[in-house]
């Protein structure tokens, strides 16, 4: 349920990427980067567990499904988090400096 | 256990590499390939390249990192990892996580992401044929 969760995000995120293409200015390869590499370790997780638990894996018990779903939105919170700090510190629209720099009149 | 090292032991040494080719790459001068109308062309460098590796190494493991702390694999005092503090049991089951799924973790990334540089390089190429005029 996580890796199907992360998956989701990067292709969403990816998307929206495209979509601003050509101009990058909010960051959104950073979520992008960080979703796909967490998808793929995820998909090894996957595949060692499914060598390991056989055809069970599929059809996991509801409890365990359940905290999956929520630790996938938990790390998509943490990812969107992790983004935010570096749109804001890096402030490559000058937002930030315009707001702390701005004359009183 | 702590599989999410072993991507980020790669991230480390990537950024360093990275950090390095970039101002070797620096010190030779951009190459840029412009065409008859004007419009400049210029290939992405290598040191850009290995970024993307980066970041996705980077975000992966501490995505990855997250869940191991959510798992109670990880913890935020001594000896953060908790499979250390459980016995040589423990510890050699970690280490075998380590060089089995944490080793596959890392090179899933770095293939795919070397899948990315052929792509591109095909790309780049295909660019470059299409301007009549490319140097």
């Amino acid at each position: 349920m996580t890796l199907l969760v992360t998956v989701f995000a990067a292709a969403i995120t990816t998307s929206l990427w495209y979509k601003r293409q050509p101009d990058g200015s909010m960051k959104l390869g950073i979520l992008c980067w960080m979703f796909w590499g967490a998808s793929l370790m995820w998909l090894i997780d996957a595949i060692f567990e499914y060598a390991e638990l056989g055809a069970a894996y599929f059809a996991p018990e509801p409890a365990d499904m359940l905290n999956d779903l929520f630790l996938g939105l938990s790390v998509i919170a943490l990812a969107l988090i992790i983004w935010i700090v570096i749109l804001l510190i890096s402030d490559p629209k000058d937002v930030i400096k315009a707001k702390l720099l701005r004359k009183k009149s | 256990m702590a599989c999410f090292l072993v991507p980020m032991t790669e991230a480390i040494i990537t950024t360093i590499a990275q950090k390095v080719i970039e101002k070797k790459e620096k010190n030779a001068g951009e190459k840029t390939v412009t065409s008859v109308d004007g419009f400049t062309m210029e290939k992405t460098p290598f040191s850009k390249k290995l970024g993307w590796l980066n970041k996705m190494l980077w975000g992966g493991s501490a995505l990855l990192a997250f869940e191991h702390v959510w798992h109670g694999e990880v913890v935020p005092y001594f000896p953060f990892l908790t499979a250390a503090g459980e016995g040589p049991e423990a510890v050699s089951e970690m280490l075998h996580e380590m060089g089995t799924a944490g080793v596959c973790m890392a090179l899933i990334v770095t293939v795919v992401w070397i899948g990315m540089l052929l792509g591109s390089k095909l790309l780049e190429k295909r660019a470059l044929k299409a301007l009549p005029a490319a140097k």
